[in-house]
């Protein structure tokens, strides 16, 4: 569709150290899981994002060995996984909401796995420690999980699913059950010690902020098929569909045609404006198409801009006020309301848009995602 | 309409709260504490014709406080109370261990059972209370007894020359009025309050747990002994006291399916009071019945305290 941005370090270069190849999950009649292939590189942390009841459950709790696949393979590092039962996967999940063993204390929570091992008492101590070491709670090893708060509860939940040293770390909702603030800080505290670690991570969220943050390559899952995968930057700023532009931030979608087809552009008429994108598509001329805008990538003001394409009138209907930006919800002639968002720069500013004023909306050439699906 | 204003001290002991709290306890003060006050006074009382001696007298100036205490010396100094209690307490754990053999497994499956078959498998645990206790165990006489289906199953497959063997029957084939027959008809009256705190425990543990052990290596068996056991803690302690004590005082199934060898404590109460009509002595009797049960109730109390601070 376009040049872009470079693909992150680990995207699929390597062979495939986890490949999930045509995998199933039918219960009862609903496909939980529909037809999923997969790869994932070695020491890549990799998101599965969607709503709830999209299948990201199911297929970590596939890979955990939870839920057999109706059909469909999942190997590991050459190895297959179907035969094997969770208890000797070589892969570990840090449950949501934990699954602390309530009973025992983080000490002995963190050693359980390694004492099913069998390692010997000396080496599972100086492992243990090791662990509340990286997750910085060596004070709190003799308490019981109640007597932690949620953010120390998650983290002996990580030291534990880490102790093994697993070939690969499932985190279902890992930062879930936390509250905004201390989510904001656990994300990167999380990723710093995967990366130390070295772990090949697959995590499953709803919460594409966390995804984003967090994960060197997201998936997007909608009704158990994998609607996209890519980095980051990537699944934001080329969706493939209007369904993951939609889901994936916030977006202005304009159904419209094909009105120039060239080499190095395409003009689309929508129903308020001209589009002209500065790039070809894959299209033909009349094709229905629809235009992807993101509130960021559109500009208000009082003035009509030097251009006739990419420019939109309208009158502001609706303002909400963030803080660092604010959004506008511009009415165009048509009806349909443009979301603009717009950065703060400036402190009071006494001739600052507001209710009802008459103004111009402007977006670039390479603003727009011209969706053909 | 303006509500009279009580007094605050009536207002506080009318709110529903002190009712809900004050009631038990005011029935537990007038028919269990009471009585054994009662009990305990008539223990240590002087027996005049037939009526009790007052305790505390004043005669010619002098307060005399008369406890009589042969009957607590008698009980230590004749071995056949010792030897008595030790078999109650005995045939009492007996009991509570084969409930529990019996009733784990039974409430574990019943609890992993599919959500809408519970209620029916809990039906079925309570159904036995629907007919009288007296009927069942009596039933058992004829199951047990020469010809019983039972005795004769038992029979036929050998079983009766193991119990034999174990020193359980008195000889092969006689099955009825021996310490086999008095725990199992024990076993068998007092199994549901076994199942039911522990179905209770198990049914409300967060499977996910297991979950857990399975991703850090556990295998089934593994995880059952680390984490389902150590956890229905609480339901295998209130089970095993719904099971010990009362079976400790037990009389009727003694009377029923116990022979002359099971004597229990509560054939000696009986004995004291209605054969002797040794009222004293019996009270003695039954304080040190009640007192050795006493102790592990404490015990399981302090533990629910401590499981309680714990939070779970």
């Amino acid at each position: 569709m376009s040049a872009l941005p470079p693909s992150a370090p680990a995207a699929g270069a390597d062979a495939a150290y986890l490949s999930i190849q045509d995998v199933v999950k039918d219960f009862g009649g609903h496909k939980a899981v529909d037809h999923v292939s997969l790869d994932i590189a070695k020491g890549e942390i990799f998101a599965l994002l969607g709503s709830s009841g999209c299948g990201k459950t199911t297929l970590l709790r596939m890979l955990a060995g939870f839920e057999q696949p109706t059909s469909g393979r999942i190997v590991l590092n050459g190895r297959d996984l179907a035969a094997m039962p969770p208890y000797e996967r070589p892969i570990n999940m840090m449950f949501q909401s934990y699954a602390l063993f309530p009973h025992l204390t983080v000490w002995q929570n963190i050693a359980f796995g390694l004492q099913r091992e069998g390692l010997p008492r000396d080496q599972t101590a100086a492992r243990v420690e090791a662990m509340l070491k990286l997750v910085q709670l060596g004070k709190f090893a003799q308490r019981k999980p109640h007597q932690l708060s949620g953010g120390q509860q998650q983290r002996v939940a990580l030291a534990r699913s880490l102790a093994k040293q697993p070939q690969m770390l499932l985190l279902d909702e890992p930062l879930g059950a936390l509250d905004k603030k201390l989510r904001e800080e656990t994300q990167i505290e999380l990723v710093n010690i995967i990366e130390q670690v070295g772990v090949t991570c697959v995590m499953v969220t709803h919460d594409q902020e966390e995804a984003m943050t967090m994960a060197s390559r997201i998936a997007i899952m909608s009704e158990g098929r994998l609607l996209q995968v890519g980095v980051p930057a990537d699944i934001y700023e080329t969706p493939a569909t209007a369904f993951v532009a939609d889901f994936i931030g916030n977006v202005n979608l304009m159904p419209g045609t094909v009105t120039a087809d060239e080499a190095d552009h395409v003009v689309v008429d929508c129903a308020d404006c001209k589009h002209y994108v500065g790039h070809g598509i894959t299209g033909t001329l009349g094709m229905p198409v629809t235009i992807a805008l993101r509130p960021e990538k559109i500009h208000v003001s009082r003035h009509k801009p030097h251009e006739d394409f990419n420019t939109a009138r309208g009158t502001i209907k609706e303002m909400s006020y963030f803080g660092s930006f604010t959004v506008y919800h511009v009415e165009l002639a048509s009806g349909a309301r443009l979301k603009v968002s717009q950065a703060n720069t400036a402190r009071h500013k006494d001739d600052a848009l507001t209710w009802g004023d008459a103004v111009w909306a402007h977006w670039s050439r390479s603003a727009h995602v011209v969706l053909t699906r | 309409m303006k509500t009279p204003r009580l007094p605050p001290w009536l207002g506080g002991l009318l709110s529903g709260r002190s009712a809900v709290v004050g009631i038990p306890y005011a029935w537990l003060l007038a028919f269990f504490l009471l009585p054994f006050l009662i009990l305990a006074k008539i223990s240590v009382s002087e027996m005049e014709n037939v009526v009790f001696k007052n305790l505390i007298s004043y005669q010619d100036g002098l307060l005399t406080l008369q406890l009589k205490l042969s009957n607590y010396v008698f009980i230590t100094e004749d071995a056949l109370y010792l030897k008595t209690y030790l078999a109650s307490l005995e045939y009492a754990a007996a009991t509570t261990v084969l409930c529990l053999l019996i009733g784990y497994p039974f409430a574990y499956f019943m609890a992993r059972a599919r959500a809408t078959v519970q209620p029916v498998l809990l039906m079925l645990v309570m159904l036995p209370f629907w007919t009288s206790f007296l009927l069942r165990v009596y039933a058992w006489k004829g199951l047990l007894g020469e010809g019983g289906w039972v005795a004769d199953a038992l029979v036929a497959t050998g079983i009766d020359q193991l119990l034999y063997a174990a020193g359980l029957i008195a000889a092969p084939g006689k099955l009825l009025h021996t310490p086999f027959s008095l725990v199992l008809g024990m076993a068998y009256t007092y199994l549901p309050f076994m199942i039911l705190p522990l179905y209770g425990t198990l049914a409300k543990m967060d499977l996910r747990l297991l979950e857990a052990a399975a991703d850090l290596g556990a295998n089934p068996w593994v995880a059952f002994w680390r984490i389902t056991v150590p956890l229905s803690k609480a339901g295998i302690i209130a089970g095993s006291m719904l099971v010990f004590i009362p079976c400790v005082g037990e009389f009727v199934i003694p009377e029923l399916l116990g022979g002359p060898e099971t004597l229990m404590i509560g054939r000696v109460v009986w004995d004291e009071f209605f054969s002797n009509n040794d009222w004293p002595m019996a009270s003695a009797v039954a304080v040190v019945m009640v007192l050795l049960i006493i102790v592990p109730l404490a015990l399981f109390n302090k533990y629910q305290a401590e499981a309680q601070e714990a939070g779970r």
